[in-house]
């Protein structure tokens, strides 16, 4: 039982980030909800590669290591973090550039797109 | 933003040095450890970030130019598609430093060993590529970012200015 | 020969290469610049049509990265591939070509576009980054690289979006596709980790090798097939595509017309060659096809209404990725049944795919003229425009080609992708065809509508110093006619040598899998 407890808080973060992506109309709001995804998909892959009692997937001064978690989901999850911060910042720049051009962070006035 | 009291500017410029030295370990230790190009760069970047808080804007923006972080950046990148390229006699990316000797080509010893530093081929060379193109890189995002807020504080309801010529 | 090996890679190395060489090039200033730019983008063509060349002679290529040879995916002791490879069969290269010709023709039409402008070395930097991505996303063998490949396309169009960012409009629209694809995004990588946790793999070939339908993989297929209709700009979350394909620049509309194909391909990529066979029900099939018909029907009736002439083509370009959606979800839906399939089955896939390449010529050469009459008169609004075609004779001409091939006027080439896809679906259940049919009658009133306000009518006093597009901008908008002329003229001739091998590939899931997995283990 304890050990499905990791894939239900992937499960909440997943859901809260939708919810704040979804439903919530402050700009910052909903890129707080896009990093609150990132890291609930990141979460997923780590707990996945996870085996029970296992050391760090490192050989640097190991010693006598019985099991080691997989290496490849952290080595995906690394790769995802790098692209996740590059979105993050460029997610920051444009609701910087946004604030500037409409005066507002609420995504209900900034609708000069439409139909 | 403004700058801070002397006894933190001080400790500031001390612990600077040591960020940039700690990033610069990351970034060289790479293959052994769970570190690389990505996290020691963003570590040296931290670095701007720390002297922008306890030196303020101004002081920061008259030491650190776009112009040599845009290098940096570029160098790196360049740096790491050169040594891809130059493995495409075998196949593009192919190691063709590791075991052969010189600077980074030494044998790897099979099982747990306490790590040798040259023994990575082009993974260290693309480890430092990485650096020199995250350090530029995240280092110009904080002074663009920081650029931004002073916009706000100066000048009231100016219109953002585009690419027009 | 022996280099043509390494065409997969460098077919991602050269575009990468310009991308990260751009910032040099342009300290040499303004013309070293454009040569750098023309250079990497026909370089990539030619090493994509090399591709498709040696791919359609020789059969599916892969190519591992960093491997001691190039198409070593097993290391020995491992019953698993765990390198990081590419895989080309001959539906990726066809994507891979139809996505650098349209690349091509923005890099030319950007030339003097956006000669006006500064901050083009960045500009020419993140257009080779999404063309990098664009095209790993086509090549890529590797599940994992895919959703990589998709944010490097990402991460570049939001900039690309937002280069005109005085204009509140551009900022707001890339915002939009940000958070839409940043989802989507997310949505790849959940599905990747689902399939990882199953099958300790992340290659395709090796997972489709392994894979039976249990609650995971639906999990996983639900959100692969959401996400990817998603980026492709399908009905129910089809409302980032107007905005960003108005508000980006003309040349980079072009461009993200390929890159939303590359979404595409992911789709039936994953529908054919992951779960292939092991789909089981007719659910997914269906709700494509229902995706793709309402696409059609509201694309269209949301663009008869438009004033500004790129939001209309945005719209219509929702109704042709339906057309597509539709087509192969016949395909899909006539997959496990070997009569089906001989039926109408394949036509329907051949039809699809046929779209695919007239789709990405047509549109991209009706954004590039929208964006011609853009930089000659000034303007985004029809109802202001009129009576350009006295200034403008050549834009005009390829205009009217473009028009007639996505109206499917007989001769062209449109009308033989749609007649295949008619045809088709009339098989499945007539209904799919009448609205087909109706979507067709609407494209075209809707661009007599633009054709009549825009070119013909008397010549206004604001247009009288208004003047055709410069040198480099035509060459970009013949090299997508020249392809549309080609194509009308042999359509026999494209759908047996480039067609029916994709699709083929497609349907192929055996040869797919061998070719990475061999045929041992």
């Amino acid at each position: 039982m304890t050990g499905n407890a990791p894939f239900l808080v992937v499960g909440i973060i997943f859901f809260l980030g939708l919810y704040a992506i979804l439903f919530e109309r402050n700009l910052i709001k909903i890129a707080i909800g896009i990093s609150l995804l990132e890291a609930s998909a990141n979460l997923l892959l780590i707990v996945l590669g996870y085996r029970s009692g296992g050391s760090i997937p490192v050989f640097t001064l190991a010693g006598e290591v019985k099991t080691m978690v997989l290496p490849t989901p952290q080595a995906l999850t690394l790769t995802a973090i790098v692209i996740g911060l590059a979105t993050s910042a460029l997610l920051l720049s444009l609701i910087m550039l946004l604030y500037r051009h409409y005066g507002t962070l609420d995504v209900r006035e900034i609708r000069r797109l439409r139909g | 933003m403004n700058p801070l009291s002397v006894v933190v500017r001080t400790i500031c410029d001390v612990f600077a040095w040591f960020m940039g030295i700690f990033g610069v370990y990351i970034i060289i230790h790479g293959h052994l450890t769970p570190g690389g190009g990505f996290q020691g760069g963003a570590v040296v970047a931290t670095m701007i970030a720390f002297l922008l808080v306890s030196h303020g804007g101004k002081k920061l923006l008259a030491f650190a130019r776009p112009g040599f972080y845009s290098a940096l950046e570029t160098t790196g990148l360049l740096l790491f598609i050169c040594a891809g390229f130059f493995g495409i006699t075998t196949t593009l990316f192919y190691n063709f430093l590791a075991g052969q000797g010189g600077l980074f080509g030494s044998a790897v010893p099979i099982g747990p060993n306490s790590g040798i530093i040259n023994s990575a081929g082009t993974i260290s060379l693309m480890n430092m590529a990485v650096g020199l193109e995250v350090i530029g890189g995240l280092s110009l995002i904080i002074i663009y970012m920081f650029k931004g807020i002073r916009l706000f504080e100066n000048a009231e309801g100016s219109g953002e200015t585009g690419h027009d010529r | 020969m022996n280099w043509q090996i390494h065409l997969p890679a460098l077919a991602l190395a050269i575009p990468l290469l310009g991308a990260f060489a751009s910032p040099v090039a342009g300290l040499g200033g303004r013309s070293i610049r454009n040569a750098w730019m023309v250079f990497i983008s026909i370089a990539t063509t030619a090493i994509c049509l090399l591709l498709l060349n040696r791919v359609l002679a020789e059969g599916v290529m892969v190519y591992v990265m960093g491997a001691e040879n190039w198409n070593l995916t097993l290391p020995s002791g491992l019953s698993w591939p765990i390198r990081i490879i590419l895989q080309v069969d001959a539906f990726s290269a066809f994507m891979a070509v139809v996505g650098s010709v349209a690349a091509l023709a923005g890099a030319f039409f950007s030339l003097q576009f956006m000669d006006k402008f500064t901050g083009l070395e960045k500009f020419s930097a993140l257009y080779f980054l999404l063309v990098t991505g664009m095209l790993g996303m086509q090549l890529t063998g590797d599940l994992f690289n895919f959703f990589v490949f998709l944010e490097i396309a990402s991460v570049a169009s939001f900039g690309l979006i937002a280069f005109w960012r005085d204009r509140p409009e551009a900022v707001e629209a890339s915002f939009k596709y940000m958070v839409i694809s940043t989802l989507s995004a997310m949505f790849v990588l959940i599905a990747v980790g689902f399939l990882y946790g199953r099958y300790n793999a992340v290659n395709i070939a090796a997972v489709a090798r392994m894979m039976h339908m249990g609650y995971a993989e639906k999990i996983a297929l639900v959100f692969l097939v959401v996400s990817l209709t998603m980026k492709c700009g399908t009905v129910p979350m089809h409302m980032w595509t107007p905005d960003a394909y108005a508000e980006a620049p003309a040349g980079v509309t072009c461009l993200l017309v390929g890159v939303s194909q590359a979404s595409l391909y992911g789709l039936f990529r994953v529908c054919f060659s992951l779960y292939g066979v092991s789909l089981g029900s007719t659910v997914v099939p269906w709700t494509i096809i229902v995706m793709g018909v309402l696409s059609m029907f509201i694309g269209v009736t949301m663009a008869v209404i438009q004033k500004e002439v790129k939001r209309l083509m945005a719209y219509h370009s929702v109704s042709q990725i339906g057309y597509i959606l539709m087509a192969l979800g016949v395909g899909l839906l006539a997959i496990r049944d070997p009569q089906a399939m001989a039926e109408y089955g394949f036509t329907a896939m051949k039809g699809g795919i046929f779209h695919i390449l007239n789709y990405t010529m047509y549109k991209g050469l009706l954004f590039l003229t929208a964006g011609a009459l853009f930089y000659s008169s000034g303007s985004r609004n029809l109802n202001e425009m009129g009576g350009l075609a006295r200034v403008m004779p050549h834009t005009t001409f390829m205009f009217v080609i473009a028009a007639a091939a996505i109206a499917g006027i007989p001769p062209f080439n449109g009308f033989v992708s749609k007649l295949l896809i008619y045809q088709s679906t009339f098989a499945v259940y007539p209904l799919l065809a009448v609205v087909a049919l109706v979507t067709s009658v609407l494209t075209l009133a809707s661009f007599v509508k633009v054709f009549q306000t825009a070119f013909l009518g008397p010549a206004r006093k604001k247009f009288e110093h208004a003047t055709e597009a410069p040198g480099s901008m035509l060459i970009g908008m013949s090299i997508l006619t020249i392809v549309i002329v080609a194509i009308t003229l042999f359509p026999t001739w494209t759908l047996s040598h480039l067609v029916e091998p994709a699709a083929k590939a497609l349907v192929d899931q055996a040869g797919y899998i061998s070719a990475v997995m061999g045929g041992g283990l």
